[in-house]
């Protein structure tokens, strides 16, 4: 080419430069920006999650119009799936992870069902440099860091807190009854006997696909002994062959004389409508149960009480929702961005009373929280904290696999012996115990 | 070349596309799965190294523990599913089509309720169905229990899906999902039957009246006989979607308490997605392609050699 | 292919035999009528929870019962959604299916009818070997090749895209498109394929002029199948299409159902609105399927 035919086309392209560079934001980097003005990060933020509607969309929705006034540039890609454990969902994110086309963040339970799979096969970058940035590792309590840690690292950023072992129970149907909530299983079985008498279901269950089963089966091994044996029963120092398991499926047996026949075809809001309807006086289930009492009109305090499921005082089973950030993520600095939103104040703030779950943080506004959850905060600010089996904090996903495999028949033949052999042997499966 | 053998050429050329397809999306992916359920992949992260026969070990024999109870019963499930699902859908499908055959009038708005089921997905009326069968409690039914009581018809009250009692080996529990299943594709050998109903020859039935044989007779001597390959064509179809039915029992009413509505297809997907199990799940497929080979192998060679012969 | 003209009234079997007010029809009907209710039962249930509030239809004990109100909510929410709930509705994707189904249809119909040609009419060597290996790839469980499926189209760079979930199903149509086809055309005389030979069409134009014009009966078979399984189909769609944007109706109907709290009239609602158009297929074109199972692929 010519020189002559040269300046010309230089020239196009300084005028074209000049012309971008004045229509265009200030294209500083996103890290030096302070984080609370607009900043120029552009580029897609692709999350991948299961709530796909309720208040967990609506929670969802919140968080992304807070990253949106910060970085208006960026196009949020809500990739939804329905479902969560052991759905379609977690088909999709094993393919697309073992694809190499991770989505920049995705939705995971904190805990083992995190550290046991992405984490260990190496597919994930630690987050432990976010918490040091932002200040946070004072903000939350050191049960939730230990559960989120791994090798010295921390491996996502919770966004909300929902606890496991709560008791819920028809006021009326007490009242009528002359009942006070049970403090221990033996008071549970008399206050039982009692309802039975008087016709109505002592207590809902809602156990199609098994896991509401394993979810009151944590309640009762944490009764059975206490918080120090039941964290022991996740890192191999308790033994599953030992007597509080097997007092502990003892009370299970015993407990599901007392439960709704039709359980298995129920799911657990199924179950919870047996107390709005007046069937049934109690629900052990977490606290999204609150959320559906309010669907449906139901007052707290007023229409339902709770108390912490029996022989669990002082002990909060906690699980939660975080998200971490997956090695390879294309769009890094937006999803880097997201999890600073998802772990600050305001975006718990915003997040959980929708969703109706508490924030991790220890500072959240109690203000915006209803009764419930404000009594949750407290005790989660007071209680020993424990992982929940059944949400994925405790144990691999394989080891909850086994364990459900092992309920599911014991629910069905109530053979206790068997039920512990089963246990025991998911326990050296998942390679905890020898 | 001559003409004949170049066409031939030509036509194998247009073939090949879809044999290479076939080749790669069907059999290279079989051979994925059956060297992942020869491996030791179990996690998320892909682990190819050889472990032998142990994960079928683990299917079939008592070191399995739960998984191998659970897969036993899924086995006598699968079969007790089949049995009854063939029956029902060729029984009935016969029998709508016998009666649609008979000069009816409206007979395209029936043949449309029945076909109709058909175009609808598993997932959808998987929710339905639970919801019908779905017993409620003894003071409080539910769906059809609830129904039936309405109706006065107490005595047929039932557990459905909730049962977890068996005849043997056999579970009670899945004739809800068995009724379901055969809602919707008993509209298929229906329409196969009324297709095959039309195509024998009046004159057939005629001679046969004419030499005094009476309407049954008929049926059972002539028609029914004629009607073999439809039968035997819907025997292989609905086998083979049954062995591998998933969607419907999933939504429907998932493995069950005590697995009794447990189907391989869910152990498979649940071993595989929620558990991260990867060379059990793929060891589950195998042997459901075992079975269905099974099945479906001897039927493709009798037809085949059938035509060579012709 | 044979028809059987449909005998006038008194040449009927059965009103030959018996005499004219026919009991035996009237039992008939009944049986045919019982049955029509027992299949339209689920639909009742369908249909009625659809127009029922949430408060409504989360009473099971109510089922059965009429909606108090002919409630056209649940409709509206499904189909626009609720975007203050980021609850995402059906009307986007609907488009989506469409564009997924139609080409995915017309293009396995089209590959199962030459591919029929020639299996029925040029068998080369080695045919009846194939044709039966092309078959069996009907009969695998489908969940099994999510991995290998997804990583392999990855690879060839169609991951993720609308034309990726396309050819899955245009590969997986083949065999049972193939196989309706043949067993449809075996049924042409081999005369006529002969005689255009001898005019000197070639393999292609022996298709063009005397097979293709014969085919309608078969592709409404074809067409009608795969368009109501494509349309149908779930768990490939979710796994390869990951963008919300491109999914087709029955993921997004999935995930009208929600992770934790079902409304359930707006789910039902949801599943009439994507039934609809395998739902019409069905209504207007059952006939012809009758007729196209009658010519030919009934010789299983």
């Amino acid at each position: 080419m010519s020189m002559k035919k040269l300046y010309p086309i230089l020239a196009v392209l300084m005028i074209a430069a000049m012309l971008l560079t004045a229509c265009a934001p200030a294209a500083t980097p996103a890290a030096t920006v302070p984080p609370t003005q607009p900043s120029a990060a552009s580029g897609k933020l692709e999350i991948f999650s299961w709530w796909t509607a309720g208040g967990e969309a609506e929670g969802l929705n919140a968080l992304y119009k807070i990253y949106t006034a910060k970085y208006p540039q960026v196009e949020i890609i809500n990739a939804t799936v329905a479902g969560g454990a052991g759905s379609a969902a977690k088909a999709v994110l094993a393919t697309r992870m073992q694809s190499g086309d991770p989505p920049d963040s995705f939705q995971v339970h904190a805990g083992h069902e995190l550290i046991d799979s992405w984490v260990k096969a190496g597919k994930m970058e630690p987050v432990t440099f976010i918490f040091k940035d932002e200040g946070w590792l004072d903000k939350y309590p050191k049960g939730v860091i230990d559960i989120l840690s791994y090798n010295n690292e921390i491996w996502s950023v919770p966004v909300n807190i929902h606890r496991s072992n709560v008791l819920w129970y028809n006021k009326k149907i007490f009242a009528d009854n002359n009942l006070t909530p049970p403090t221990t299983w033996d008071e549970f079985f008399s206050i039982a006997d009692k309802l039975k008498a008087a016709g109505v279901t002592p207590l809902a269950l809602g156990d199609n696909g098994i896991w509401a089963s394993v979810h009151l089966m944590e309640s009762i091994l944490l009764a059975s002994m206490g918080p120090d044996k039941y964290r022991g029963l996740w890192t191999g120092t308790t033994d599953w062959a030992g007597p509080e398991v097997k007092s502990a499926l003892e009370t299970f047996a015993k407990v599901m004389k007392y439960v709704n026949e039709d359980h298995s075809a129920l799911s657990w809001d199924q179950a919870a409508q047996l107390l709005v309807d007046g069937h049934a006086a109690m629900t052990i289930m977490g606290d999204w149960t609150e959320g559906y009492f309010k669907s449906v009109g139901w007052k707290p305090d007023v229409d339902f009480g709770y108390v912490p499921s029996p022989g669990t005082k002082g002990t909060f089973i906690m699980l939660s929702d975080s998200f971490g950030l997956p090695k390879g993520a294309k769009n890094r600095d937006n999803a880097i961005n997201w999890l600073k939103v998802l772990g600050s104040k305001e975006g718990q703030d915003a997040f959980n009373p929708l969703k109706g779950s508490i924030p991790a943080r220890t500072d959240g506004d109690r203000s915006l929280y209803d009764v419930y959850l404000q009594s949750a905060m407290d005790d989660f600010a007071s209680n020993q904290i424990v992982p929940s089996l059944a949400h994925g904090a405790a144990a691999s996903e394989g080891w909850v696999t086994s364990f459900s495999d092992a309920m599911s028949l014991f629910v069905a033949n109530l053979d206790v012996a068997a039920a512990q052999d089963a246990m025991v042997k998911a326990c050296q499966t998942a390679g905890v115990c020898k | 070349m001559s003409r004949v053998r170049r066409e031939r050429w030509i036509g194998f050329l247009i073939v090949l596309p879809s044999i290479i397809l076939i080749a790669i999306f069907v059999y290279g992916f079989i051979a994925w799965t059956g060297l992942v359920s020869l491996s030791k992949w179990d996690g998320v992260e892909p682990n190819y190294s050889w472990a032998g026969l142990e994960t079928y070990k683990q299917l079939f024999t008592q070191i399995g523990g739960v998984t191998a109870k659970r897969f036993s019963i899924d086995l006598w499930n699968t079969l007790f599913f089949t049995l009854l699902f063939l029956l029902f859908c060729v029984g009935v499908g016969l029998l709508l089509a016998i009666l649609l055959d008979q000069k009816i009038k409206g007979e395209g708005i029936f043949r449309t309720i029945y076909l109709f089921p058909m175009s609808l997905s598993f997932v959808v009326t998987g929710v339905v169905w639970q919801w019908i069968f779905a017993p409620g409690t003894a003071d409080y039914p539910r769906g059809i229990n609830a129904l039936l009581h309405q109706l006065g018809l107490d005595v047929l009250r039932w557990k459905w899906y909730t049962d977890t009692s068996s005849i043997g080996p056999f579970h009670l529990a899945l004739i809800p999902v068995i009724i379901a299943a055969a809602w919707q594709l008993t509209g298929y050998t229906m329409a196969m039957y009324l297709a095959g109903l039309r195509g024998i020859p009046e004159e057939l039935r005629e001679a046969a009246r004419v030499d005094g044989a009476t309407e049954f007779s008929i049926y059972r001597h002539i028609i029914l006989p004629m009607l073999q390959p439809i039968t035997f064509s819907a025997l292989i179809v609905l086998g083979h979607i049954s062995l591998k039915i998933f969607d419907l029992v999933y939504t429907m009413t998932g493995k069950g308490t005590g697995f009794v509505t447990d189907v391989p297809g869910i152990f498979m997907f649940e071993a595989t997605f929620q558990g991260n199990h990867y060379s059990l799940g793929a060891a589950i497929s195998i042997v459901m392609l075992i079975v269905v080979a099974l099945v479906i192998v001897p039927y493709l060679v009798y037809t085949f050699r059938r035509e060579v012969e012709l | 292919m044979r028809a059987r003209t449909v005998p006038s009234a008194d040449r009927h079997p059965l009103s030959l035999f018996l005499n004219r007010i026919d009991p035996s029809r009237i039992a008939i009907y009944l049986l045919l009528i019982l049955f029509a209710l027992l299949f339209l039962l689920p639909v009742y249930v369908l249909l009625v929870s659809s127009f029922k509030t949430f408060a409504e239809v989360q009473d099971l004990s109510r089922m059965w019962s009429l909606p108090t109100g002919f409630n056209l909510e649940s409709f509206h929410a499904a189909w626009y959604g609720i975007p203050e709930k980021g609850l995402r509705g059906l009307s986007n994707n609907l488009l989506n299916s469409l564009y997924l189904t139609i080409p995915a249809t017309l293009i396995s119909s089209i590959l199962g009818s030459l591919n029929g040609y020639i299996f029925s009419k040029w068998k080369f060597p080695g045919a009846n070997v194939i044709f039966p290996l092309m078959l069996f790839g009907m009969f695998i469980p489908y969940q099994s090749t999510l991995i290998p499926l997804t990583q392999t189209l990855s690879a060839i760079g169609l991951g993720g895209t609308l034309w990726g979930l396309i050819l899955v199903h245009i590969i997986y149509g083949i065999p049972i498109t193939t196989l309706i086809f043949r067993n449809y055309y075996a049924e042409v005389p081999n005369d006529l394929v002969e005689a255009a030979g001898i005019d000197g069409a070639g393999i292609l134009g022996i298709y063009w002029r005397v097979l293709f014009p014969l085919s309608l009966p078969g592709f409404v078979v074809v067409i009608i199948w795969q368009f109501t399984n494509i349309w149908n189909e779930f768990l490939f769609a979710v796994t390869i299409l990951q963008n919300p944007a491109l999914q087709p109706i029955t993921v997004a109907l999935r995930n009208l159902s929600g992770s934790q709290i079902k409304e359930w009239n707006m789910v039902m609602a949801g599943t009439l609105i994507s039934a609809l158009p395998t739902l019409l297929i069905y209504i207007l074109m059952g006939r012809f399927f009758i007729r196209g199972l009658l010519a030919g692929s009934v010789k299983g």
